[in-house]
């Protein structure tokens, strides 16, 4: 018997998430006949109970008696002309109906384990709402069909039934287990289907690697005298796969390369970018250090490692989750934010997460026109993953302290989603040092955290046609951030008690990758699957092991430490399973229901697959094209920049996450007089009894990849340095993680381009070398996501080839932090570092549509002993403000630093250090590096300019008590912008003011 | 004497202990403990031990059934290991022996679901006012400004002139019952703080300044003890001078940020 509780808000109050549906559908669907929307949230139960439980249900945990109103098995609003009903499909993750659940339970002790709560909202119009009206509002707004229903009803056949019926979404199995053996004696033809369906996305090198092993000849007889046959089985052949796949083993960036100019026919080898750049930078960066050097774990655990102080490490990873949010923006952002969570949570001995940052890629929100098929509307995945990212951090207690958000068409076919995360660490726990990672045979394997489902088997790559309506659905994944909190909560405790030996996060490729990795530190494991715990009956074995379910880490428990370990979990309402135990076989056995149905060499595992060789030709971009005059009053394209999506105000959503909780806020998102200029980076204090800072900052500029990828990554780091910097980081106490997101790099016979997008990002990883040495900057951890198009039919769209660079360091003393906004009349304006005419690819030839040309170079060499001295100055007290000038240039620079004071500038630009500069335009919008507008106050005029001693700089102007911008341009210091600065930060903030 | 003893509850999703807990230490409490929630339900500790009952703010439950709705609930129906008794019965026991409670963001959510505030009918388990989705729809983190009402019996805001503190959240608009208890809580000064304008001359009903179009302007709520408080706006954000939005143009702001004052008033009456 399955019943139904309906709760609204009582008549006759605002319902603020109905207006917002109303709003929605005028200004994206342009449907206008709807006037009023009311919503309706349904607790549909799966069991039976009396009426006076019902009744007591409702009343307490699922509604308000202030606000709200109930019914139970009646609807609680009768009187509309169409109602839109959106549930889950079975098997998708329903958090309401979780803790619904736990809360009917609590009510009713009687009905624990024999009720499940499957929620729903429904939304009832009023007004005038066609069926095809109805189905865009349904479909296009409120529902994803990938993950939900969408059940439309009317007023007449409504009136018929007189209620809703109640929905649940069961998972119904029809599925026995089982475990299938493959045949790889077959033709290439055959292993390449094997490979193909099955989704293991391994190359047919790949697949004669496998077929080979199997063909050893003391493979054979351990199989054979383990009771396995020769052929390997679905469980072997998923876990290569996952183990072998481009997430996990980054098999582009660890290829052997082929570099060509097709221009002067160079030709030079790369023994792999990853060996050859990265790693390469961080061992020269630290070598160049010495005793100075910061790093503590690089590149060998699930995130990086540095000092902060004395007593604690720093940890910072960030991730992408791009295919997800395509998909489903709201779910693939949440599972991407509290993803990365995991990561610093499941490096060394597991860290406490102290903040977040989220930096997005997206087309246009106001794009108009078709889209292709299966592509969701900007404006909808904008949305969707602002929300993920608002309940992954908000409900997590992390601070998002830092982002940015970078508009261009070609993310219309996959949007990017960067998650970071930091965490804090004890230099020694319990007697260790908190980043070592050991497992020591006998030491149990615990499965702690969420129950094991379908979610994120094989990513987003299951194809509907396979589903059947009682099968979950593998697409998508969607977090669960309270579920995390209890674990992390429960973990932190067992850390601090010892109670665990090693611990790492189950992300891609689920226990088969965790239990893996793992397994290399005592050289085997032995896993037993048989009492998993699963969310639903019906999971193979394979599919056990590869789930990607969220919320799960796996940890090494000493046998004598298990009893205490697991009663804490039981305590903390944390599920703990023992899943096997760690061996030293140099085996990864794998069993169910008493059978082997895995048995993998380690070393084949990590080391058997076959290295890639893959081509790189360079094509060099065209030359600079004809540019239209320079109009002679620069004011109106100075507020046409300010509102352009790139540099335009964010506020709408820095608004919406907490970027204080914690405590330790010091230098906020939004600054200023009041309170919304844009920061450059922030500044948190992690340990509130101290002072000292932690500087977070990023860069990111793809638009110069149109030109030259070398310079889309020098400009990003020179970025995320200027930023860091801005705030007062200390560059000797910084680190960088780089994270690439690339169009296709392998060239074949669909992808042409292939060669090219691999010249791309070999010259990307020369430029991070490049600067990060000079800098003396340590790469400590990155990602790469390497496939990011769309193709359909005739319609390809590659993004431009991506890197963002985070940078994580320390301000010795955060009450000497700086912020961007001007401060007083009469501070001395400075503009420091060089103007040229690099004006290819910014944001000024972007909005006249001006394609081609110079991006800015980077002198890494020169900006390494700029930042050392303008830190310095900030350091001594001498700084008053500091804004980094980045897109837009000078000009958007001196108007924010202007309006977020609330007060003018009044400056002669010729005086800024300029070379080969001939026209206004450019001295006004050039993009060129390594530049910042500084404040001072007059008294400290020479102290300024001592400490800044050798590095280009010049005074051009001061603070003005009237608030308008007054600027003069080149040669006869013609008066070329004189704006308002309440204007100019009007035309910044309307464009995403929603 | 070993001073003030604070218990600071954590746990399914709170997480504004460390920050509480910080600020009970820098007020002078003589024993600051953060307690899981689980510890209390198992029976490890009793609140009755302390004299400070500090719920933080954070999200119970993720607010899945409604702001603090899960945790309201928990608090009222599950029973603590070896005894038939509830948590509540301990927080009802903790109030009649003279204790102090204060609840911030999804705390004050909890102690308005619980009917502990504003308590005016006499009974302390109805529930009264309620706390809900902000006008905008939206959650946002802003720094408001407010207004105390001097002739409040609340402990926790003695003193006190105009205050700035950042809300953070999504469902905190005030709104009462009915006519009656609004009017009580007018007569009876239970509403110590409410939103004003930024000159902190007037409350006010217009947004941003009320960021959620709380009824009345009220921010924060007592009961007729005035030991039991609860606030939408977070005092343990702004502990120390750099928490402050404008601190590098504010030069004669005070190294102790304004939030840590709802804490001493609480050790200072406890001592």
């Amino acid at each position: 018997m399955a019943h139904r509780i309906e709760v609204a808000l009582k008549a006759g109050l605002r319902d603020p998430a109905g207006e917002k549906v109303k709003r929605r559908a005028a200004e994206d669907f342009g449907i206008a006949g709807i006037s009023s929307v009311r919503v309706v949230d349904a607790y549909n139960i799966d069991g039976e109970l009396e009426s006076d439980e019902l009744d007591l249900v409702a009343r307490e945990p699922f509604s308000d008696r202030v606000v709200q109103a109930y019914a139970v098995d009646r609807p609680v609003i009768g009187d509309f002309d169409c109602a839109i009903e959106v549930g889950f499909l079975p098997g998708v993750t329903d958090n309401v109906g979780r803790t619904a659940t736990e809360a009917l339970e609590v009510c009713v002790p009687r009905a624990a384990g024999k009720c499940q709560v499957y929620t729903s909202r429904v939304h009832l119009f009023r007004g005038t709402l066609s069926p095809g009206e109805a189905e865009r509002i349904g479909e296009g707004m409120l529902a994803n069909l990938l993950i939900q229903s969408c059940r439309i009803t009317d007023r007449a056949s409504f009136a018929g039934r007189g209620r809703f019926e109640p929905q649940i979404p069961k998972v119904r199995s029809r599925v026995e287990p089982r475990v299938e053996t493959i045949d790889l004696e077959v033709p290439d033809e055959g292993l390449n289907a094997i490979s193909r369906d099955r989704v293991l996305v391994l190359s047919l090198r790949e697949m004669c690697a496998i077929q080979a092993h199997y063909r050893d000849a003391r493979v054979r007889e351990a199989r054979l005298s383990a009771g396995l046959g020769v052929s390997p089985t679905d469980v072997e052949l998923e876990v290569l796969a996952q183990t072998w796949s481009e997430h996990c083993k980054h098999k582009i960036f660890n290829a052997r390369v082929r570099y060509r100019d097709a221009e002067s026919g160079a030709e030079e080898t790369v023994d792999g970018l990853f060996a050859t750049y990265v790693k390469r930078t961080t061992a020269e960066v630290r070598r160049a250090a010495g005793a100075r050097d910061i790093c503590v774990s690089v590149f060998s655990d699930n995130a990086g490692v540095i000092r902060f102080d004395e007593t604690h490490n720093l940890v910072f990873k960030v991730e992408t989750h791009n295919s997800p949010s395509a998909l489903d923006p709201y779910g693939g952002a949440l599972t991407g934010i509290v993803g990365v969570n995991r990561d610093p949570f499941g490096t060394g001995l597991g860290s406490k997460l102290i903040f977040n940052t989220d930096v997005f890629c997206f087309a246009s929100p106001f794009r108009a026109g078709a889209l292709p098929p299966r592509i969701l509307h900007p404006r909808r995945i904008f949305e969707g993953v602002r929300e993920g990212v608002e309940h992954g951090g908000n409900k997590s207690g992390i601070p998002t302290v830092n982002g940015s958000v970078v508009f261009d068409e070609s993310y219309l076919g996959k949007p990017l989603v960067f998650c970071g995360t930091a965490g804090i660490i004890p230099r020694e726990l319990n007697g260790r040092p908190s980043e070592s990672k050991e497992v020591v045979p006998g030491d149990l394997i615990v499965m702690t955290g969420g129950r094991i489902g379908k979610d994120g088997i094989h990513g987003a790559t299951f194809s509907s046609e396979e589903l059947h309506e009682g099968s979950p659905v593998t697409a998508v994944q969607i977090g669960d951030p309270i579920t995390q909190k209890r674990m992390t909560d429960f973990l932190l405790a067992a850390r601090d008690a010892g109670l665990y030996r090693a611990i790492t996060d189950n992300g891609a490729g689920g226990l088969s990758s965790s239990v893996g990795e793992m397994a290399r530190l005592s050289g085997g494991c032995e896993i037993d699957l048989t009492d998993a715990p699963l969310k639903y009956a019906g999971l193979h074995p394979w599919e056990i092991l590869i789930s990607e379910a969220q919320e799960r880490m796996t940890l090494a428990v000493a046998p004598e430490k298990t009893g205490a370990f697991s009663e804490l979990a039981a305590r903390m309402k944390v599920e703990a399973t023992v899943m096997g135990r760690f061996t030293q076989s140099g085996r990864f056995v794998v069993r169910y229901r008493g059978k082997t149905v895995a048995l993998l060499d380690m070393d084949f595992l990590h080391e058997g697959l076959p290295r890639m060789e893959l081509e790189a030709v360079w094509r060099p971009p065209r030359p600079a094209p004809d540019e239209p005059a320079c109009p002679a009053d620069l004011g109106p394209a100075l507020r046409d920049i300010l509102g352009r999506l790139n540099v335009c105000s964010k506020h709408y959503i820095v608004r919406q996450y907490d970027h204080e909780v914690q405590g330790g806020s010091v230098v906020k998102p939004l600054t200023g007089a009041g309170d919304d200029g844009p920061s450059d980076a922030a500044v948190i204090r992690p340990v509130l009894g101290s002072h000292r800072g932690v500087v977070v900052a990023h860069g990111i500029v793809p638009r110069y990849s149109a030109i030259d990828t070398y310079s889309m990554v020098s400009c990003g780091i020179d970025e995320a340095m200027r930023n860091y910097v801005s705030v007062g980081g200390d560059p000797g106490h910084a680190a960088g993680l780089d994270n690439f997101c690339w169009c296709d790099p392998v060239k074949s016979a669909k992808n042409p381009e292939g060669d090219f997008n691999l010249a791309r990002l070999v010259r990307a990883n020369k430029a991070l070398f490049d600067c990060c040495t000079a800098l003396g900057v340590p790469l400590i951890s990155g990602k790469d996501s390497m496939k990011n198009d769309y193709i359909h039919g005739d319609t390809k769209i590659s993004i431009l080839p991506t890197v963002l660079f985070s940078v994580i360091g320390v301000i010795p003393d955060a009450r000497k932090a700086v912020t961007m906004d001007v401060k007083a009349p009469g501070d001395l304006v400075y503009v420091v570092g060089m103007t040229r005419s690099e004006m290819g690819a910014s944001e000024y030839w972007c909005a006249r549509g001006v394609p081609g040309g110079t991006p800015p170079a980077v002198d890494p060499s020169s900006a390494r002993r700029v930042f050392a001295a303008l830190h310095g100055a900030v350091l001594q007290g001498l700084v008053a403000s500091c804004h980094d000038s980045s897109d837009g240039g000078l000009g958007v620079a001196l108007a924010e630093a202007a309006f977020a004071g609330g007060l003018g500038i009044a400056a002669d630009l010729w005086k800024a250090p300029h070379s080969g500069v001939e026209r206004d335009d450019h001295l006004l919008f050039s993009e060129s590096a390594t530049r910042f507008v500084v404040t001072v106050k007059s008294g400290k005029k020479r102290a300024f300019e001592a400490a800044m001693d050798g590095v280009i700089l010049g005074l051009v102007g001061e603070v003005t008590a009237s608030p308008r911008l007054q600027l003069r341009g080149a040669k006869g210091g013609r008066p070329i912008v004189d704006e308002d600065v309440f204007d100019l930060k009007k035309a910044w903030q309307k464009t995403l003011d929603f | 004497m070993a001073g003030v003893k604070a218990i600071v509850i954590t746990g399914n999703g709170t997480n504004c202990e460390m920050e509480m807990a910080h600020a009970c230490r820098l007020a002078g409490c003589g024993v600051v403990d953060i307690v899981n929630v689980w510890d209390i339900y198992a029976g490890r500790v009793e609140i009755g031990a302390y004299e400070f009952l500090n719920l933080p703010g954070g999200f119970m439950d993720g607010d899945d059934l409604g702001s603090a709705k899960a945790g309201a609930n928990r608090f009222k129906f599950a029973p603590m290991a070896g005894s038939n008794r509830r948590l509540m019965d301990d927080i009802l026991k903790f109030i009649e022996d003279g204790k102090l409670i204060l609840g911030v963001c999804n705390g004050f959510q909890l102690l308005v679901k619980l009917g502990l505030i504003p308590a005016v009918g006499g009974d302390r388990t109805a529930q009264e006012v309620t706390l809900t989705s902000n006008d905008s729809g939206r959650f946002e983190d802003r720094w408001i400004c407010m207004k105390t009402d001097p002739a409040s019996p609340c402990v926790f805001t003695k003193g006190m002139g105009g205050i700035t503190l950042p809300v953070r959240h999504g469902e905190g608009k005030f709104v009462p019952m009915d006519d009656h208890v609004l009017g009580v809580v007018r007569e009876r000064h239970l509403a110590p703080l409410r939103y004003a304008l930024p000159d902190y001359s007037a409350p006010t009903s217009s947004y941003p300044h009320n960021p959620n179009g709380s009824v009345d302007a009220i921010a924060g709520l007592c009961d007729p003890t005035g030991r039991v408080f609860g606030l939408m706006p977070h005092p343990e954000a702004y502990l120390q001078r750099t928490n402050h939005p404008r601190w590098t143009r504010e030069p004669d702001l005070p190294e102790e940020g304004a939030g840590l004052k709802f804490f001493r008033n609480a050790v200072e009456f406890l001592k």
